[in-house]
């Protein structure tokens, strides 16, 4: 347990900011709020598996982020004109409690953004 | 090659053009994160799936890039809408892209009326 606090202490310590974390996927662009939804628990028991489903109607793209984790960016999903819907789901990892983040990129060129607090039991320690 | 690699596909038999097909995949797999030590404190290799495709009848449906934070056996499941000119049999192809530079394939052929 001390070495995963260390951990995930050493890794909010080295954390670069948020917006770095997500300026990969948005090239630096400006996120709005809304438009995004993220269905996930709000606390999980076991952080090693957690269903989520995140959807963006209009998105040509959603970018997956939990920045606490020693590899922030989860996936990032491309859609095409055969998606009926802007929707998937999966199951991630969560190192601690933490946000989890989606971030849209719209078929206008915009990024929209969601954002769901998951409180993490079991830590899923080294993920 | 990962040993043990298998993948499993769920989508209906048939689907009308102009339909939606819902799809639910997943694939066998450690998704070995590349942080975890082993008993002499050695860091193991990452060795994951770090990409998902689908396509439909030669066109991409979906592009997924993930990273280590993907949960062992990666599973997703996403919507197609099958374009009214599809033939009466349209081929899915999925593709999932190893670390080690295998590439694990599996089709699914539904029948369009």
């Amino acid at each position: 347990m001390g070495l995963a606090s260390a951990t995930v202490l050493g890794r909010i310590a080295m954390a670069g900011s948020e917006s770095e974390e997500l300026s990969q996927f948005t090239g630096g662009a400006a996120i709005s709020e809304g438009g995004v939804e993220i269905d996930i628990a709000s606390f999980v028991e076991d952080g090693h598996s957690v269903p989520i489903i995140v959807r963006a109607d209009g998105a040509e793209a959603i970018g997956l982020f939990a920045l606490l984790n020693p590899t922030p960016e989860l996936a990032i999903i491309r859609f095409t004109r055969l998606s009926a819907t802007r929707a998937m789901s999966t199951k991630i990892r969560l190192a601690a409690s933490q946000d989890v983040i989606a971030v849209a990129r719209m078929g206008d060129g915009t990024f929209r953004r969601a954002t769901k607090h998951v409180s993490v039991a079991l830590g899923g320690c080294n993920v | 090659m990962a040993t043990g690699v298998k993948t499993r596909i769920k989508l209906p038999a048939s689907a009308a053009r102009g339909g939606v097909v819902t799809i639910k995949t997943q694939i066998t797999h450690i998704m070995e994160n590349g942080h975890r030590r082993d008993g002499n404190g050695n860091l193991i290799p990452r060795a994951i799936i770090h990409r998902f495709t689908c396509d439909f009848e030669g066109e991409n449906l979906v592009d997924l890039k993930m990273g280590p934070s993907i949960s062992t056996n990666p599973y997703f499941k996403f919507d197609a809408r099958l374009p009214y000119d599809s033939p009466s049999e349209g081929l899915f192809e999925f593709k999932w892209h190893d670390d080690d530079g295998s590439i694990y394939g599996d089709v699914r052929t539904i029948l369009i009326t």
